[in-house]
């Protein structure tokens, strides 16, 4: 089952491990959609490298010499891999749970572990610390951010399962294999690259957060690049430490593919839930309770108590709210659809083909999601001015960061989902006389379109709570429910503060919620 | 190896272009140097001060003057960086920072006009720019914030160096990365000198120092009783005292010795960008940050010293003038780059 990493592969042959009837090379027209899509992505770095290099070569190496730059990019490594395991354990065990095992109610706590998402980190820092002020440091911020990112991994497993064979598990048990070991052996293999696509999506999320690693005082890259900007005005110094950052995420992506490897899915028949004892039953709750009570439940109550000592309580501007609201989901709905567009022609590319160019078109739209907001949203404060000034703090330009930000979000989820259409069914069109275009778009689309929906949920979700490039590009006097939100926690208004926080929660979660029932390709009819 | 040549013709190609489109940066029409003022009733403010604060003052303004006042706001540090990055094409006509910094950073980038001398002079000396391209609109003093359950204000050193003393080890907290910190640092290697300093700042980073994020963390931790004392600027308790009530706070202020660098008055302040040079409506939003009125409305409402001659203080504060120490003038308090080496050496930063 292990993959080899394509890197050792000979160049122009495919890949053993590809779908059984895919073609030798790619069409060029899905190559140059996805080079624009790529490009897109590429914004950033470009911007880095620019900004790096103009204070000179040696001003680069003193910062990079800096004690403290050492310790900011262990420390993101450090806490990027053990949210990503933790994440992993706690995200596949919960699927499990909730798929193969007969629990009340499967489908109300697939929707309760799917509602982490809708917090966003600095809110769930935020709520903790009311009830505990004197937490920092390394293990709640392992903690933390592992609960509120647990559902990327929660709900592609759980999804995968219910397509995944469960027969093969009963056979290793008649064998004697115990219930873990039969689970890795039978069933983890089709739950793999799922799996571990959300992990990637937790690992690149992980270190690209800033509002809660200052929450907790954990100081990673993203801390030292805030720094930069806030005290030293010193772009040259952030550009360094954000190009460290693209390296580590650049580690963190060449991981992912060659731990994902690629089976041809099986053709599966559902497997009714096993049922069992009571006690088994109570023991497995925290596993799958774990996520929303720390991510969701501690922090809103926090909140709530602060709102309940508030003195700031006054009239609530309803129509200024509900302005926010409009703009807030009308960026949500327009970075969705971009994104989703932007990351179909690279999943489609990655789920279908290897090499080289397809590497590097794949890993180089990834990076945008391993960087803060403020450096996405100064590189296309830099691009608009160049390129198309007349767009400059206009909501195109904001839609499209968003996009950059959190297309790989989609990329991941639509490259599972396009991966699993059987080929077959495409080369069936071919025969028929269809264009590889057309049988694509025929065939390969409309069976993958659920991932592709769950792809523009999660960004939806990501843009609604999106905060640093929201405040650098957004057109001047557009507000969105984080820009309010964090309009009053700055001034300590945590009275005024609270219906934004609570609006903007109950708004992200219901594409979250959403997403808990959507159904991935429709391998359970095939 | 054709994939990999494609790919680099693409990668090729993208950058070209991008390239081609940063050389043709178009900018905006140069600022006419002399020149009659010109109004057009309108301008966009860039504030890195909060909106809740800033803009009833900004609607006492526009219904004064009849002038529209299109507010950008955010936090000072990310729109500095936001006007570096702009340059020249910046649609903002008017910076209003939180800090001194932003402004000296901006300044030594070129960005600013040179104000006229009936605002540049409104503000006495040692508050405001010395080469009159921004000035200076309220001042924050620094102070030591201490936990008012465990400690009284005659438990407390009078001076900050004998804050890094052992006894209050892993019990000093502040916020190394912001700026009125760094300033308080640059104000004790001119007072006590380089050596002096640097031996402060070892004997902090070796003291179990606890580090946040900015101010408003650094008070919340000692209000929460986490933390025995922290340096921030005074303003913030006060703002937090006004949502929660005064007499909840468990945090309590202590101003250092008159003189001493732990006790020096930090400034915000605000700055006309180049291309606005001759803007009558910039000049005036400017010109009324600076009047009694508006200064009046910090007193009030944000608590913080008036720079104008003749306006009092909040109460309950000591005079400013009690703060200022002579020896010390806000020029000196320009070389921060130092000050962030020193730091950075001893990995606070």
């Amino acid at each position: 089952m292990i993959i080899a990493p394509e890197a050792v592969e000979p160049p122009r042959r495919p890949a053993p491990v590809t779908a059984p009837a895919a073609p030798g090379r790619p069409p060029g027209l899905l190559v140059v959609a996805a080079g624009v899509a790529a490009a897109a992505a590429a914004i950033p770095l470009v911007y880095l490298v620019v900004r790096a290099t103009g204070g000179g070569f040696e001003a680069m190496l003193d910062v990079l010499a800096r004690p403290r730059v050492l310790e900011y990019a262990a420390n993101s490594l450090g806490l990027a891999a053990a949210v990503t395991l933790s994440a992993l354990v706690l995200g596949t065990g919960t699927a499990v749970v909730l798929s193969r095992l007969r629990v009340p109610f499967p489908r109300a706590w697939l929707l309760v572990s799917s509602l982490p998402l809708a917090v966003p980190s600095y809110l769930a820092g935020y709520g903790w610390l009311v009830t505990l002020p004197a937490i920092n440091g390394f293990v709640p911020s392992w903690i933390l951010l592992t609960a509120v990112t647990v559902p990327y991994v929660t709900l592609p497993v759980a999804a995968a399962l219910r397509g995944a064979s469960g027969d093969l598990e009963g056979v290793a048990r008649t064998l004697g294999r115990g219930p873990v070991r039969a689970f890795l052996v039978a069933t983890w293999p089709q739950v793999r690259p799922a799996a571990i696509a959300g992990s990637l999506l937790v690992a690149l999320y992980s270190l690209s957060d800033f509002g809660l690693v200052a929450m907790m005082r954990f100081p990673t890259l993203t801390w030292g690049i805030n720094q930069a900007y806030a005290a030293s005005f010193d772009r040259a110094q952030a550009a360094v430490l954000a190009l460290l950052l693209v390296v580590l995420a650049l580690l963190v992506v060449v991981g992912e593919r060659s731990a994902r490897g690629q089976l041809p899915r099986q053709a599966a028949r559902a497997v009714a839930p096993r049922t069992i004892r009571r006690g088994m039953l109570v023991a497995l709750l925290p596993v799958v309770a774990a996520a929303p009570a720390v991510g969701v439940a501690v922090p809103l109550l926090g909140l709530l108590a602060r709102l309940l000592e508030a003195q700031t309580l006054r009239e609530l501007d309803v129509a200024r709210l509900l302005g926010a609201v409009g703009a807030t989901v009308g960026v949500a709905v327009g970075a969705a659809l971009l994104a989703v567009l932007l990351a179909l022609p690279v999943a489609a590319l990655a789920s279908r083909y290897r090499g080289r160019l397809v590497s590097a078109l794949e890993s180089v739209s990834y990076l945008g999601h391993a960087l803060p907001g403020i450096v996405v949203g100064l590189s296309l404060v830099f691009f608009a001015l160049a390129v198309v000034p007349v767009l400059y703090q206009s909501v195109v330009v904001l839609v499209f960061a968003y996009a950059v930000l959190f297309a790989p979000k989609a990329i991941s989820t639509m490259r599972a989902g396009l991966g699993d259409v059987p080929p077959r069914l495409v080369a069936v069109a071919r025969t028929l006389g269809d264009s590889p275009l057309r049988a694509w778009w025929r065939v390969t689309v409309p069976l993958a379109l659920p991932s592709v929906g769950i792809g523009a949920l999660l960004v939806a979700i990501a843009t609604m709570k999106e905060l640093p490039a929201t405040l650098l590009l957004r057109p001047t006097g557009v507000s969105t429910l984080a820009t309010e939100l964090w309009n009053r926690t700055v001034i300590v208004e945590y009275g005024a503060a609270a219906p934004y926080a609570a609006m903007l929660v109950l708004l992200a979660a219901v594409p979250a919620v959403i997403l808990s029932g959507v159904r991935t390709v429709a391998k359970e009819e095939l | 190896m054709r994939s990999s040549r494609s790919f680099s013709l693409l990668a090729l190609a993208a950058s070209a272009a991008l390239l081609a489109g940063c050389a043709a940066n178009p900018g905006t029409e140069p600022a006419e140097p002399g020149g009659e003022p010109t109004a057009d009733g309108a301008f966009t403010l860039y504030s890195g001060r909060d909106e809740e604060l800033i803009q009833p003052l900004i609607d006492l303004f526009e219904e004064q003057s009849g002038i529209e006042v299109d507010v950008r706001y955010g936090n000072t540090a990310e729109l500095g960086a936001l006007l570096l990055e702009e340059g020249e094409a910046t649609p903002a006509r008017v910076f209003l920072s939180q800090d001194a910094g932003a402004l000296g950073a901006l300044s030594q980038a070129g960005l600013f006009a040179t104000l006229p001398d009936d605002i540049a002079d409104a503000v006495p000396a040692g508050f405001t720019s010395t080469d009159d391209s921004w000035v200076g609109v309220t001042g924050r003093a620094r102070v030591v914030v201490y936990d008012g359950d465990e400690l009284t204000a005659d438990d407390l050193p009078d001076t900050v160096v004998e804050y890094v003393e052992p006894e209050w080890a892993g019990r000093l907290g502040l916020p190394p990365g912001n700026a009125s910190f760094q300033s308080f640092v640059t104000a004790l290697r001119v007072i006590e000198g380089e050596q002096a300093a640097e031996e402060w700042v070892e004997a902090l980073a070796g003291n179990d120092l606890q580090i946040f994020e900015n101010n408003t963390a650094t008070l919340t931790a000692v209000n929460e009783g986490t933390l025995d004392v922290g340096l921030i600027n005074h303003y913030y308790w006060f703002r937090q005292a006004a949502e929660v009530g005064a007499e909840n706070m468990r945090a309590q202020l202590k101003f250092l010795a008159a003189g001493d660098a732990g006790s020096i008055v930090n400034v915000t302040g605000a700055g006309i960008l180049s291309a606005a040079a001759q803007d009558a409506d910039a000049l005036e939003f400017v010109r009324f940050l600076v009047s009694e009125e508006a200064q009046a409305y910090f007193v009030e409402q944000t608590f913080e010293y008036p720079l104008l001659p003749g306006v009092d203080a909040p109460e309950g504060l000591p005079a400013l003038d009690s703060l200022v120490n002579p020896a010390l003038d806000l020029s000196d308090l320009d070389d921060l780059s130092t000050t962030q080496q020193l730091l950075a050496e001893y990995g606070l930063i």
